[in-house]
């Protein structure tokens, strides 16, 4: 795809075909006193080595460089290799809109369903789309389709534990029927409180939407959450926001999850200030026309050759209009391609190496908290690269703010969130971080 | 265009038998013919409640999905739960083996409305 300017004469000749006389002419409609009738109010143009300069400027007043990071909480900090960038940014796919023509764009569709087979892959589902907006929406998505397959079951079951933004979106995307959703508790070790699960799971129960690895960083155990939910007749949901964690975990898809949502924005590598992001969704065959977004197909054409086009598009909002499965009619298509040039780098060998690396230096970190005094790991169930650390000699804000002083940013505080974590880190370490970091970390908590 | 005699039609091309207060109802041979090979069918489940002219179900061909709509408000008694593994059936027996639901009908007034075959026929010419 590329970017055609016009020229005068294309744009005179494009307004005495329709018989107008001038540009502004087309906005005769709008009341002048409605229309900007002055400059925009821009400082004047710079020539291209001020502007570079100015840029540079700018990029200066960025201080994350400064700074040793623990953040995870969703937007996780990976390496992603030059290869990543070096395809994404060819003209071809770096497109503001993703061409989905098949006699035009077959590279396009092509990455589109590398993409969902890597990911169903990856989850052990049988059919991923071709991705959402994020995670969040993936999740409030997720719940949408196990209610249209419940039929008259419409109350979704959401684990506290499940990322707080999930949690926020769904609500939202349920503000109609806020009965509809009911929160699931959390037992001392992280996990779905299995007794509070029981007493809440009925006839009227959609699905259970948990985190795997949930907010706190803690695996759930998916077997026997599956085996609750489904002895219910209701759909198991798991979402997560550290996708990696699969190299080394059995996909959910393997523990009977009917549907898996979840951020992918992890093998993206770039965090940008938190986006853009991408949603991971998959889900079994049988439910695969209640699943939202579009689904990339493989097929021949009429010479017999491969071929790659969108399909089950007949659901879909251009043709279905009001009565389409979803609202998305759109997908990632420049974070879904990242993903897939990051997971075909990797490989199966280097993804498993990748996670065992985050599993092994969070697993150093919570070593080092363990024998710190003051400090606790606040739950006991398995973590794969984040958790959640109890500050036990002053308030965590207090702890936050002395490490941010020292340009250690020590995680985020759950307070807000959960209010009764009201002295409690989530903390998390990637490949990122050297040994020398992580060690600097726990004497920077040591000394707060 | 098969259009038997003894089955009462709505202008949403489905076809109503009806038997006492019972309602079966499946999609016309004109409604089969216009949608194509049809691939997947959505019904409602037994002892679900239809409300007429609203949708009760989906019938999904290689070209669009169309809905279909209860010629009747009711019960639905029975669900031919076959056509949702061989939804082809709708094209090769639209009056037989391809009904979908028995409704029992609250109110008879709801079929007053309802085209005879010879209606139906000029109908569908009209519409062409």
């Amino acid at each position: 795809m590329r970017y055609l300017p016009h020229t005068e004469d294309d744009i005179r000749l494009m307004l005495d075909q329709i018989g107008v006389g001038s540009i502004s002419d087309l906005f005769g409609s709008i009341p002048a006193s409605l229309r900007l009738d002055r400059p925009l109010d821009l400082p004047p143009a710079l020539s291209e080595p001020e502007l570079i300069r100015e840029l540079g400027r700018l990029a200066d007043a960025n201080r994350q460089n400064e700074y040793s990071r623990f953040v995870g909480a969703g937007i996780y900090d990976h390496f992603a290799p030059a290869m990543v960038d070096h395809i994404l940014l060819r003209s071809e796919f770096y497109t503001a809109y993703t061409p989905y023509q098949p006699e035009v764009s077959q590279g396009t569709l092509q990455a589109i369903f590398e993409y969902q087979s890597l990911i169903s892959l990856l989850m052990e589902m049988e059919i991923t789309n071709a991705s959402m907006y994020d995670g969040a929406t993936g999740c409030a998505e997720a719940a949408l389709m196990a209610r249209r397959i419940g039929r008259k079951r419409k109350r979704v079951l959401i684990a506290r534990s499940v990322h707080p933004e999930f949690r926020r979106v769904t609500a939202t995307y349920l503000a109609n029927d806020p009965d509809d959703l009911v929160d699931v508790d959390v037992d001392a070790h992280g996990r779905v409180d299995p007794a509070d699960l029981e007493s809440k799971l009925d006839e009227q129960t959609a699905c259970l939407i948990v985190g795997h690895p949930n907010y706190f960083g803690v695996l759930e155990d998916l077997d026997a959450l599956a085996g609750s939910v489904h002895d219910a007749k209701a759909l198991f949901v798991v979402t997560f926001s550290e996708p990696l964690a699969f190299g080394l975990l059995h996909g959910p898809g393997r523990s009977g999850a009917d549907i898996v949502a979840g951020e992918g924005q992890s093998f993206l590598g770039a965090m940008n200030y938190g986006g853009p992001s991408l949603g991971i969704f998959s889900t079994k065959d049988k439910y695969v026309r209640q699943m939202p977004g579009r689904v990339c197909g493989m097929t021949e054409d009429a010479d017999g050759r491969r071929g790659f086009v969108l399909t089950l598009s007949t659901r879909e909002q251009h043709i279905r209009r009001e009565k389409a499965t979803s609202n998305i009619c759109t997908n990632q298509g420049l974070c879904a391609l990242s993903a897939t040039v990051f997971l075909s780098l990797m490989g199966k060998q280097g993804l498993r190496r990748l996670a065992a690396l985050n599993l092994s230096k969070a697993e150093y970190l919570k070593a080092r908290i363990r024998e710190l005094s003051g400090y606790a790991l606040e739950h006991d169930g398995p973590t794969f690269n984040e958790f959640v650390i109890r500050c036990e000699r002053k308030p965590a804000a207090d702890i936050h703010r002395a490490l941010y002083e020292k340009k250690i940013l020590a995680g985020v505080k759950l307070k807000d969130d959960y209010p009764e974590f009201g002295s409690h880190l989530l903390v998390n370490v990637t490949e990122t971080h050297g040994r020398e970091d992580i060690d600097r970390l726990v004497r920077a908590l040591d000394e707060a | 265009m098969s259009v038997p005699e003894d089955l009462k039609y709505s202008r949403d091309h489905e076809w109503v038998l009806i038997e006492g207060n019972i309602a079966t109802v499946g999609v016309t041979d004109h409604a089969q013919a216009q949608l194509g090979d049809v691939v997947f069918i959505e019904l409602p489940e037994e002892e679900d409640d239809v409300t007429k002219g609203e949708s009760f179900g989906t019938v999904e061909s290689t070209k669009a999905v169309a809905d279909l709509y209860a010629p009747a408000s009711g019960v639905v008694i029975e669900v031919n739960n076959d056509l949702l593994d061989n939804p082809e059936t709708v094209n090769q027996d639209p009056y037989g083996d391809a009904w979908m639901i028995k409704i029992e009908i609250s109110d008879e007034v709801d079929l007053e409305n309802l085209m005879d075959a010879e209606t139906y026929e000029r109908f569908i010419e009209e519409a062409e």
